[in-house]
């Protein structure tokens, strides 16, 4: 009888319980996760700040699921080492678990870089329920925040704070924020829209000093940004980034270069040991390499990918890309792939842009081929273009339809289509 | 399992899967009150295609490994496991828009509110699909495919 150990339980390592158990229903299956109650939606822990969603809303399997899956759930407990001679993972309480198949899904961490003042009171970070919890006991006493960087997690904490009531400014040190998914136009569209709910946006800046409260110096008063303006606040959100949790395989036979490197079976350098989700480094279908590509339908797949593997039945990994949505600040987002190439003469670029119904599309294209999506307010048709560019189909026939309002499979020549799709 | 299959060389354009999946999915059940008095109007989930002379539905394929369940944010998007179909429960839905970046077919449509997604759920509980019920010219049928 197989025995599945796998450290870390939230998107990828609950995909890879579910691949394991479609496969293996008798093998013994293991999870070592620190969180108490990992199997809740990350992305949702905005939601739970602004009061949209509440604590049943954001689990993402019920409560039963470790049971129903016959799986003994570790909760609440920390994987400090591995021994991959001897096939075992010691966990901080000093115990040690037998594997014969290992999957490190322990995820990625925030980033902090050193700023003065980050002890104190009101610093938070926001990648987990506890931060969530955290943050929204302190919301009644405070009302103005200051986030530190504007990318996806900046923006979406940004905007629960703003529901809560608070005056946000978000510093960003780009030029713009979402810098890393929106091409300049789509950028301002989205600062528009978060200026007129409030935020102050200031970028190319960065917070260089964090300050206390004159009667309590424990406390966060303020901050100070690099150009040394101040800018006064009860809490400090650090919103820059997160890098993968590796830690555990350090000293150890598995490769890594930032993340976890995996081929396209999520394997890692070293036998019977797999990797998925943001610690790993897996394979990008528009860059052709490894990549850090830290999103949560990535990492379901890239679990169920090693799940599979892992219980003996062959799955190769498609490939992802950065694939980002957005619902923040009343504006439907979707971007995908290669959106805002650094040189854009090497591409042929494709954009309509309605100002008054704050429409903007934007395809990249490179040998007649889809390479980036870019779409805000009118999105619902993303997934028939990202089938085109996932297919690598030539689109010189119908490329000006593609951005038109009724594009959709009729558009596709009835060739492509009965090839693209079994049916209609 | 059945599911529904679109007949292209039967479909007319009129657009009245539209309709009764409109009426369908409304609270009333009435088409007068479901398109003049509901507010907001309930969504068709089907849409019909024109790109003259072709027309089609779309709907949900309820795929097999659909990609829409591998990439929900929320737990929202599930197989049932009776019916083999693909579910998808509001209540638990975020309206992260992932499912509709990531189907092929374009089936997933924001919902009236605009707060969640909304998508063919082969009208869970009817013999027949409103659609298929209601089109005119045999354009929509529904079809026996193997599990
Ligand atoms: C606020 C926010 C919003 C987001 N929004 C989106 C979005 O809209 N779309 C999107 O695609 N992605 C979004 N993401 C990213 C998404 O949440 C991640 O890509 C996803 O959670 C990665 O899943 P994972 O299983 O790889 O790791 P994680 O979710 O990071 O989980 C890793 C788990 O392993 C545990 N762990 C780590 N080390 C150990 C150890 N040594 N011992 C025991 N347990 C350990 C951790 O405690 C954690 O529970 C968002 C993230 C945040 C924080
Ligand atoms: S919504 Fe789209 S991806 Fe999901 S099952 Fe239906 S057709 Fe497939
Ligand atoms: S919009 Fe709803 S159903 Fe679709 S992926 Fe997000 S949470 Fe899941």
């Amino acid at each position: 009888m197989a025995k599945y150990v796998i450290v870390g339980a939230s998107a990828a390592g609950i995909s890879a319980v579910e691949a394991i158990r479609e496969v293996d229903p008798v093998g013994t299956v293991t999870v070592i996760s620190e969180e108490l109650c990992p199997q809740y939606s990350r992305p949702m822990i905005s939601d739970l700040v602004s009061g949209k969603a509440d604590f049943k809303k954001m689990l993402c399997r019920d409560s039963q699921f470790w049971v129903k899956n016959n799986v003994e759930a570790l909760t609440g407990q920390k994987a400090v080492s591995l021994n991959l001679k001897e096939k075992y993972v010691v966990l901080e309480n000093g115990n040690c678990v037998s594997f014969e198949k290992l999957l490190i899904a322990t995820g990625g961490k925030p980033f902090v870089p050193k700023i003065e003042g980050a002890e104190k009171n009101g610093v938070f970070t926001f990648t987990k329920l506890a931060d969530a919890e955290r943050l929204s006991a302190m919301l009644e006493k405070a009302q103005n925040a200051v986030v530190v960087g504007g990318g996806l997690i900046g923006v979406s904490v940004t905007e629960a704070l703003v529901k809560r009531g608070l005056k946000v400014t978000l510093v960003e040190l780009q030029d713009k924020i979402l810098s890393l998914i929106l091409d300049a136009t789509a950028s301002e569209i989205v600062a528009d829209l978060m200026e007129i709910a409030g935020v102050t946006i200031v970028t190319g800046q960065s917070v260089q000093r964090i300050l206390g409260k004159p009667e309590d110096e424990s406390s966060v008063g303020g901050v100070v940004l690099t150009n040394g303006e101040e800018v006064q606040c009860d809490i400090v959100i650090i919103a820059i980034g997160v890098v993968p949790r590796t830690e555990l395989v350090s000293g150890t036979d598995v490769k890594t270069n930032r993340g976890i490197l995996v081929d396209r079976f999520m394997r890692t350098s070293a036998p019977d040991v797999y990797a998925s989700g943001d610690v790993a480094e897996a394979y990008d279908f528009v860059y052709g390499e490894n990549r850090l590509l830290p999103l949560w339908p990535l990492a379901q797949l890239e679990g169920k990918v090693a799940g599979y593997n892992m219980a003996g039945k062959k799955a190769e990994y498609p490939g992802g890309t950065v694939m980002s949505s957005l619902k923040y600040f009343g504006i439907p987002i979707i971007s995908i792939g290669l959106v805002n190439p650094k040189n854009p003469h090497d591409y042929e670029i494709l954009t309509c842009y309605d100002p008054t119904r704050r429409v903007y599309k934007k395809l990249v294209l490179k040998g007649n081929a889809i390479v980036g999506i870019l779409l805000l307010n009118d999105i619902e048709r993303a997934g028939i273009m990202f089938n085109l560019m996932k297919n690598r189909v030539n689109v010189k026939k119908f490329k000006q339809a593609l951005l038109s309002d009724n594009f959709g499979l009729a558009t596709l020549p009835p060739s492509l289509r009965k090839t693209l799709y079994l049916e209609v | 399992m059945k599911r529904i299959v679109a007949k292209e060389e039967f479909c007319i354009g009129c657009g009245l899967c539209e309709v009764y999946c409109t009426v369908q999915h409304s609270q009333s059940k009435d088409i007068i009150k479901a398109y003049n008095r509901e507010n907001p109007r309930p969504i068709s989930r089907v849409r019909r295609e024109v790109n003259k002379p072709v027309s089609f539905a779309v709907q949900c394929k309820h795929c097999e490994d659909a990609p829409c369940v591998v990439a929900c944010l929320s737990g929202a998007m599930k197989r049932d496991e009776s019916t083999g179909l693909v579910l998808h429960d509001a209540e638990k839905c975020m309206g992260c828009w992932t499912c509709i970046m990531v189907c092929p077919y374009g089936a997933i449509k924001m919902d009236a509110s605009s707060k969640v997604v909304s998508k063919c759920d082969f009208c869970f509980g009817l013999e027949m699909p409103a659609c298929v019920a209601n089109c005119p010219n045999g354009a929509l049928v529904l079809m026996e495919v193997k599990p």
